[in-house]
């Protein structure tokens, strides 16, 4: 009979500190988030230091969390999984540093996850993979499309060229004067609303999986200028649904064109932005009709950052023998191909 | 009764190891070199030398700040995590007085000095009192010269100590003249055996709410404050 495997995961590459213990790579057996948001709410945007300082506040507390939400401790556990990048470096260095703290204090192996890995892997928690496969990784510092032929293995065939969609939703909902974080703002503006405004697609070149989407981003704020020269007056509500259906438009497209160009049997969605109402609801209707692939969304807890989805990549990073050693770093500019 | 005490509050990495009041290991580099990529490696090189394994540990001791606000977050992170995780007792020391303590034999007051950039330090005041360190002034930044100014009062002579030391000699010599003592190179180095010798009789901090003594608010934290007192 297999040995069960218990992976404990931490991870605090932006303004989340968290940590989870995952069963088998596909089971939470706990799984802990300590959110800076309320933090960082004052300053419109996550401060990195601010971010750093308190990860070191709130990382033991979590782990207490997680180790008593499992009825476990060290013993019952095979191994330690860290996000190493990318992210905050600062932040980053707190989870780095706590998880070599645990592999050597216990002497268990340490594993290293790429982020953007661990938010694909949250997946995997709701539904067992099948290659290949297609991620749609959308987020506040990502956008990209990512194939998978095997576990572990991740090629990029599309990002964005300037503007990750979430970044973009931020700048959007600043000038519409909405709360930091402006994308749940948005989304929820645009469920009221309709795009009434003619806005620009990126598609760039024939063929191209990559996006753009500053000029979108510019488009917004350039409409809104020259409505307020003009005293014309825009309703908020059909701003946010024109900006959301051009990104959801492109992100959509694209993905339904790889998806097929790949024949993939399963697309993903992950990262922060699929908490998006209207992103999800888009790739619903139009997944409906391909029958022969198959769509997953993760529930919105755990699309946001987590570590139940860096423990679940660290899992197959153990089954695979991808360990490190104690001079494991973080690296905030990471790439998802070399991790 | 093993003590690890860890300081990355500095370029300075140092870890040590004491068994009761006897120093048993100590590893110390002085390089501007990643502290995150190389404490772990260190403690274990050098338990691993000491024949001590982790969980033969009784007390975590760490250099809780002022330095380097990501070098102090390095080695409290682990600090606290090892205590946290081996369930023994975690203690945090002064920086500065890291710093303070390499003056042992020096009879009047000491002021352990990191420089903070435009004119100012990470200091406090410091002497030995019957062979032990004691704070006479709590750890601050302030600038130089008002520190020099407060300290001119003393009527004592004061030691100034730490690498930092030759960037601000001449402000300290302008306005202490005689009653200033400088040193900085080797004799001015924090030694990690005496940050494990302060922290063996320091009591057990609250571990969970522990947290590097950064002294100063992050930058925008300062600039929100501000911001909010204007609009009042
Ligand atoms: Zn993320």
């Amino acid at each position: 009979m297999k040995k069960d495997i218990y992976i404990l995961g931490l991870e605090t590459s932006c303004d989340e500190t968290a940590a989870a213990i995952i069963k088998n790579g596909r089971e939470i057996v706990a799984n802990v988030v300590s959110s800076q948001i309320e933090s960082h709410k004052r300053f419109g945007g996550v401060v990195p230091e601010i971010a750093s300082r308190h990860h070191v506040e709130q990382i033991t507390l979590v782990l207490e969390d997680t180790l008593q939400q499992a009825n476990m401790t060290f013993d019952d556990l095979d191994a330690i999984a860290v996000t190493k990048g990318p992210g905050l470096v600062g932040a980053l260095l707190v989870g780095v540093n706590a998880a070599k703290a645990l592999a050597f204090a216990h002497q268990l192996p340490l594993i290293g996850v790429h982020h953007i890995a661990g938010h694909i892997y949250a997946n995997r928690l709701i539904k067992e993979f099948t290659f290949p496969l297609l991620a749609l990784v959308v987020s506040g510092g990502h956008t990209e499309l990512v194939l998978m032929k095997e576990h572990g293995s991740f090629e990029v065939i599309g990002e964005t060229r300037d503007d990750a969609a979430g970044e973009a939703y931020d700048k959007v909902a600043r000038t519409l004067n909405l709360p930091y974080p402006g994308g749940p703002h948005i989304d929820r503006l645009a469920a009221e609303g309709e795009p009434t405004i003619d806005l620009p697609r990126a598609w760039l070149e024939e063929g191209s999986y990559d996006f753009s989407f500053s000029g979108l981003k510019s488009a917004v704020i350039n409409t809104l200028h020259n409505a307020e020269q003009r005293n014309q007056e825009l309703k908020p509500e059909d701003v946010a649904a024109s900006f959301q259906q051009s990104v959801i438009e492109v992100l959509t497209a694209k993905t339904i064109k790889a998806a097929k160009e790949y024949q993939v049997k399963q697309v993903l969605l992950a990262g922060g932005v699929a908490a998006n109402r209207g992103l999800r609801k888009a790739l619903e209707e139009q997944f409906a009709e391909l029958k022969d692939i198959e769509l997953i969304i993760p529930p919105l807890s755990l699309c946001t950052d987590n570590a139940a989805m860096i423990a679940a990549t660290g899992t197959i990073l153990y089954e695979q023998g991808k360990f490190e050693d104690l001079a494991m770093n973080g690296y905030p500019g990471l790439d998802i191909e070399q991790s | 009764m093993k003590v690890l005490a860890i300081d990355t509050s500095t370029y300075a990495l140092g870890v040590s190891l004491l068994d009761g009041e006897r120093i048993i290991g100590e590893h110390m580099t002085n390089l501007n070199k990643n502290h995150s990529l190389r404490v772990m490696p260190a403690i274990q090189a050098l338990m691993n030398e000491c024949e001590v394994k982790p969980a033969e540990l009784d007390k975590i001791v760490v250099a809780k700040g002022p330095g380097s606000y990501t070098g102090v977050r390095i080695g409290v992170t682990i600090a606290k995590t090892l205590a946290w995780s081996l369930k023994i007792p975690l203690a945090g020391v002064s920086s500065l007085a890291v710093l303070a303590a390499s003056a042992y034999f020096y009879p009047s007051y000491i002021s352990p000095i990191f420089d903070a950039r435009r004119g100012r330090v990470y200091t406090g005041l410091y002497r030995f009192e019957d062979g032990k360190l004691v704070a006479v002034e709590e750890d601050q930044n302030i600038a130089l010269t008002d520190w020099c100014s407060q300290l001119k009062k003393l009527d004592r002579e004061v030691l100034f100590l730490g690498e930092d030391v030759h960037l601000h000699a001449e402000s300290i010599q302008e306005i202490m003249a005689d009653q200033a003592l400088l040193k900085g190179g080797l004799a001015a180095s924090p030694r990690p055996s005496d940050l494990a010798r302060l922290g063996l009789h320091e009591p057990a901090a609250d571990l969970h709410s522990f947290v590097p003594n950064y002294i100063r608010l992050a930058e925008a934290e300062t600039k929100w404050l501000e911001q909010q007192k204007a609009e009042e």
